[in-house]
């Protein structure tokens, strides 16, 4: 059977196509967010977050909820509204209570994990690794959980397209929006909700420990190859998803790993906008 | 009425008081100098004007139909990143945010507004050039020209020539005294170059633990004969 017999075969599958629109939405939104979030010097923020996420979804599976997403998405959002909240005098105490948080959060959860396995399963190993790395739960997805996803998808689509000049200015310089009107602290907040959101979300596709991959390699290499916001912004959504795309396709015909497929084809992108760059006579 | 009065400002944070007593009044076209040692509290007096710090004390009023959103800003060393991708066009247009009110996008009128400011400041053949490829001097203007669109009254600018070449002192000097003569922008500066304050002010606020004074330019020179401290 050829390599595109095979592909049509496994497409004919719903599930198959759920996980790649899934898949597709999530690298799309972390890319887009992912701007923001690096040229802002925050990418620890996302870092610490998806571990206490972890935390929070291994407290949720040994009380095992019918739906882990009621407690780790607020508790989630919880600790995004403060790491965000905390102004820039206190960045380094921030720093250092980010490591605190995140190795914390791992820390516990494992601890939590052992201590209570979940009733409905008996493998606490097979647990942490898929949470940790992503799991193939991504290729179980019901029709509600990619309803779920495209609605907050376009959600962050709509609030970067509708806000985007003022995402820009308080991106570039916190200060000057705050001097001519702009809600800076209001961005912040939101922004902390949303990176919130994201996170949980992308958690399904590869894992708490690969997601700051998702939110930090599209733009670098954006960032590598154009100059301006805007087309940083379109570059990195677009490496993004076709990222993540290209990911899943290798991982189902190699069946590898999706989460750490889809982050080395990041990898590989990223050194070959490298070298892009570099031809091309940029930094 | 003044554009702003502050009457018996004090500055500080949490406790600690660091200037107090302050009283000064700007009127439109006015060109104010504010001189002071490090840390005498010149940028944290700028700020409270902003609305981007409380004053401890006292209270500063704005009149003449000047609103605090209004107001131009050039920050002293902002925590702008040096590599930020993005074009001069762009940053300076992102100064028009304040006109925008509930538009998410920036129409026709924006983009002229940050068409003049860039010609005002001779930096329109630089508008599709990356901002860190930019040299200091260059880097400045483009904060100017954003400063100046978003405002069409008052520009307030935190040690603006810091930093660079002499040459590229005076022609910054140059600018933003072509722009407050001919559009009538008031100016608040904070400065520790006195010689260009004898040369353009027309006020100076001298700020300084207890000694705060605000005069004109030619009261000041009487009586320090020029020389600050
Ligand atoms: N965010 C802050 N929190 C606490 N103290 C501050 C803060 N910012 C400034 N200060 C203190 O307030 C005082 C005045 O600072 P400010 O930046 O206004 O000085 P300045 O006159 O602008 O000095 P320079 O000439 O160096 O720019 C300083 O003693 C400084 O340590
Ligand atoms: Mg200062």
């Amino acid at each position: 059977m050829s390599v595109l017999e095979m592909y049509v075969n496994y497409l004919s599958h719903s599930l198959v196509r759920n996980a790649i629109i899934v898949g597709v939405l999530i690298a799309l939104c972390s890319s887009l967010l992912g701007t923001t979030i690096v040229l802002k010097r925050l990418s620890f923020i996302g870092d610490g977050l998806s571990h206490v996420a972890f935390g929070a979804l291994a407290v949720a599976m040994c009380f095992s909820f019918t739906n882990n997403m009621l407690i780790v998405l607020p508790v989630t959002i919880l600790v995004a509204i403060i790491l965000m909240g905390s102004n820039d005098k206190s960045k380094v105490k921030g720093d250092a209570a980010i490591a605190v948080l995140s190795v914390g959060a791992l820390a516990v959860g494992y601890l939590v994990l052992n201590l209570f396995p979940g009733k409905n399963s008996g493998n606490v190993a097979g647990d942490v690794c898929s949470s940790l790395f992503g799991s193939t739960s991504i290729l179980t997805l019901g029709g509600e959980d990619v309803w779920i996803c495209i609605v907050l998808s376009l959600v962050v689509i709509m609030f970067f397209v509708v806000l985007y000049h003022r995402i820009f200015a308080v991106t570039f310089d916190e200060n000057f929006a705050a001097a001519t009107g702009i809600k800076s602290k209001l961005y912040r907040y939101l922004l902390a909700i949303i990176i919130a959101v994201v996170i949980v979300l992308s958690m399904q596709l590869v894992g708490s420990l690969l997601i700051s991959a998702l939110i930090v390699f599209p733009v670098l290499s954006a960032e590598r190859i154009v100059r301006s916001f805007f087309s940083v912004v379109i570059a990195s959504a677009i490496i993004g998803s076709l990222c993540a795309f290209a990911g899943i396709m290798l991982s189902i015909l190699w069946s590898t790993p999706i989460g750490a497929t889809v982050v080395c084809v990041n990898i590989i992108v990223f050194i070959l906008c490298i070298l892009l760059g570099k031809i091309f006579g940029r930094k | 009425m003044a554009q702003i009065q502050g009457i018996d400002v004090s500055l500080g944070y949490e406790k600690r008081i660091v200037a107090n007593n302050i009283n000064f009044e700007i009127n439109q076209g006015d060109y104010l100098y504010i001189v002071g040692e490090n840390g005498s509290g010149k940028s944290t007096l700028m700020k409270c004007i902003l609305g981007l710090e409380k004053a401890v004390g006292g209270s500063i009023k704005y009149g003449d139909g000047l609103r605090q959103k209004e107001i131009g800003y050039l920050p002293q060393q902002s925590n702008i990143q040096r590599d930020f991708p993005a074009t001069v066009q762009e940053i300076v247009l992102s100064g028009c945010l304040n006109r925008l009110g509930w538009k998410p996008f920036f129409g026709k009128k924006e983009k002229e507004i940050a068409k003049e400011a860039m010609r005002k400041l001779e930096i329109s053949d630089l508008a599709m050039r990356s901002y860190p490829e930019l040299s200091g001097g260059q880097q400045q203007r483009v904060l100017l020209a954003r400063a100046l669109c978003a405002t069409s009254k008052m520009l307030i600018l935190d040690e603006p020539v810091t930093g660079l070449d002499p040459y590229a002192q005076e022609q910054l000097y140059a600018m933003i005294y072509k722009i407050n003569k001919e559009e009538k922008i008031t100016i608040i500066m904070v400065s520790h170059d006195m010689e260009a304050a004898k040369m353009y002010a027309s006020h100076i606020l001298h700020i300084g633990g207890e000694k705060c004074v605000f005069c004109t330019k030619q009261e000041f020179i009487k009586e320090n004969g020029g020389c600050l401290f």
